[in-house]
């Protein structure tokens, strides 16, 4: 099977899913030129394959850029379009939270948007807090969008694939250093449906909700306290919307216990969605009182000793779970 | 350029049933009850919509704004579902969920009413680019008022829809007021056209209230547009009769203002020439105008005959 890292996957699925449907684009600030000229890097070479037509070098406009996949996917266009870091997701917000997310509706479902918005997300990059700051609560609070946060290489291009034939606008979020952590991705075409959580380690003790980078972290945790005799079930989300509940309740039935685990900042973080659909769902199943183990409610700071203290590690999950064991 | 007769009547019969169509909604939303939320109109202003959809083609794609009433009505939109719509009735164009301030119309390509200012312009550009991917002979109209040129997305659309040469016509109906702001306390440019040249486009100022001369200009830009010279911006001068909404007091609007621009109403103007040039007779003339009356008044029989959605139905059309 293949390794790829994050980026060499989404490169994948963009070639496959170009390649199937002439109506699939791609835009963004610097998706056909030498900034992003690096193998881990999603659009690289795309413009080599399928030419400056339809891989669309755009200004530094993010309102316009967001605009544009509206405006050509109401027109049955399937816009891929590039808002190059999560924290600039307040320059394009308009677009997606006001027009993407809701012309449908007001439409009376007359009209379909099937755009996909990726984002580059995540700490641990060095470059601070406008560039690292992860917002997928607020993308999960607009109704009307989808929102695909991967963890693998291999689900984020099933899952991106899936998000391209989609007919909703759907918000796609990539943590950056996810491409620089290769993956088993399989070498036949696959898609991965959005929606259905994925349990990637089953375990009768404890679940374990997380997603995108912090599945890794729920690995490192999960061995070392394998070795203790605690066993952790992690369910990956891998969609916050639609929300995967049975999985999630399914999981903390028989584990009576739970920690969700994201990197987001903690208030209004959606662990607090997670966590009140549990007490709404299984309440009568937890043996001890739920966690959270997020990042702090600060922004992502610089200088590597603090960055590393912001972003949630498998040491601060095992002390999460030791609390409630 | 000589105008047919077919379109002089087209642009004379949509002027009419706009204004009579907005002054059955000035009288209508002061009825306690009757119409939801608020309401915007275009009222002095319709030679706008008008002139620039008489020189569309049906595949060719509007985006509007607050003031969208003309311009809906002009590109072909169904008077009854329009009506019933801003009622909020379930047979409203888009089922009560829009109501006056998100008017949708796919069916004549007029996906989009923002009233989110500036909102408009981008997704323009997306129709727009849309039409050029496919090589398709149609243009997309963006509709905005002076207000919407001071937002950021507006120049962001119009720099890209410049770079990439999309086929789109910026229309900026200058009515002289953003919300209680005069042009001049929002904007330093005399014209809003001027914009144009920092984009390298051509601007345009026009009357607004002259509707022959509105269509010359949008069939100009149109032809620009298809031949692939890329977007042109058209500031229409004109004027907002009414206030912001129909519960602005109008405080801040010269009463001799108003009376000055609506002796300049765009319906003497035009049913003026066309009895001068016997475009129309005076029998014609009074038949027509019966004829929009009674279209309105079938709009506003069917609106209020019509049943509100049941309250489950806002569950449905959030995703597709």
């Amino acid at each position: 099977m293949q390794q790829l890292g994050m980026g060499q996957a989404v490169n994948q699925a963009l070639r496959e899913e170009m390649t199937r449907d002439p109506d699939v684009f791609v835009a963004g600030e610097g998706v056909g030129v030498g900034i992003h000229d690096n193998p881990m890097f999603p659009t690289a070479g795309l413009i080599d394959a399928f030419g400056p037509e339809r891989i669309r070098d755009t200004p530094v406009s993010e309102a316009a850029i967001a605009g544009l996949a509206v405006g050509a996917s109401e027109a049955g266009l399937k816009p891929v379009v590039e808002i190059m870091f999560n924290p600039f997701f307040t320059l394009a917000s308009d677009m997606i939270v006001n027009h993407a997310a809701k012309l449908r509706y007001l439409s009376g479902g007359k009209s379909s948007f099937p755009l996909v918005v990726r984002m580059k997300s995540g700490a641990g990059i060095g470059a601070g807090c406008q560039h690292s700051h992860n917002l997928e609560a607020w993308a999960a609070h607009c109704p009307g969008l989808k929102v695909v946060m991967p963890g693998t290489p291999a689900d984020a291009k099933g899952l991106l694939k899936s998000a391209i034939r989609d007919p909703n606008p759907v918000i796609f979020i990539e943590d950056m250093l996810l491409y620089f952590a290769p993956g088993p991705v399989p070498d036949e075409e696959y898609l991965i449906p959005i929606g259905p959580a994925d349990i990637k380690r089953p375990g009768k003790d404890v679940t374990v909700v997380t997603w995108s980078k912090m599945l890794g972290v729920a690995f490192k945790a999960a061995e070392q306290l394998a070795q203790e005799g605690v066993e952790m079930e992690i369910v990956d989300l891998r969609t916050l919307v639609p929300l995967d509940k049975e999985t999630i309740l399914n999981s903390v039935r028989k584990t009576g216990r739970l920690v969700v685990l994201h990197e987001a900042t903690r208030t209004g973080g959606f662990a607090g969605e997670v966590a009140a659909v549990v007490m709404e769902g299984a309440f009568d199943s937890l043996k001890a009182p739920l966690r959270r183990v997020t990042g702090p409610d600060i922004p992502v700071p610089a200088s590597p000793p603090l960055e590393r203290f912001y972003i949630p590690d498998e040491q601060q999950l095992i002390a999460a779970i030791k609390e409630i064991m | 350029m000589e105008i047919p007769l077919a379109k002089k009547m087209e642009m004379l019969r949509f002027l009419l049933l706009a204004r009579r169509f907005e002054e059955s909604l000035t009288e209508l939303c002061k009825i306690e009850g009757k119409i939801p939320g608020m309401m915007i109109l275009c009222t002095g202003q319709e030679a706008v919509g008008a002139g620039v959809c008489a020189a569309l083609q049906p595949t060719d794609a509007i985006i509007t704004n607050h003031r969208s009433h003309s311009h809906l009505l002009a590109k072909g939109a169904d008077p009854n579902a329009l009506m019933a719509e801003i009622f909020c009735k379930r047979t409203g164009c888009n089922k009560g969920k829009s109501g006056t301030l998100h008017l949708a119309v796919p069916e004549v390509n007029a996906p989009c009413t923002t009233t989110v200012v500036g909102g408009g312009p981008p997704i323009a550009v997306g129709r727009a680019f849309a039409q050029q991917y496919r090589k398709e002979q149609s243009v997309t109209v963006c509709f905005v008022g002076d207000g919407a040129t001071n937002e950021g997305s507006f120049h962001e659309a119009v720099n890209l829809a410049s770079v990439w040469h999309l086929p789109v016509i910026f229309v900026c109906e200058n009515n002289m007021y953003a919300g209680a702001q005069r042009h001049e306390e929002h904007t330093k440019a005399e014209n809003i056209a001027d914009r144009a040249a920092g984009y390298a486009i051509p601007g345009v100022v026009v009357d607004g209230n002259d509707t022959l001369a509105v269509y010359r200009s949008a069939m100009e830009a149109r032809a620009r547009a298809l031949a692939g010279e890329g977007p042109t911006l058209i500031e229409y001068k004109t004027y907002r009769w009414r206030g912001h909404g129909e519960a602005d007091p109008q405080i801040y609007q010269p009463k001799e203002e108003i009376a000055a621009w609506q002796a300049r109403c765009p319906i003497p103007k035009l049913r003026g020439d066309m009895l001068a040039d016997g475009s129309i007779s005076t029998e014609a003339l009074k038949a027509l105008e019966a004829q929009i009356d009674a279209l309105v008044q079938e709009a506003i029989r069917f609106a209020e005959e019509s049943p509100y959605p049941e309250p489950h139905e806002a569950l449905e059309d959030v995703f597709a």
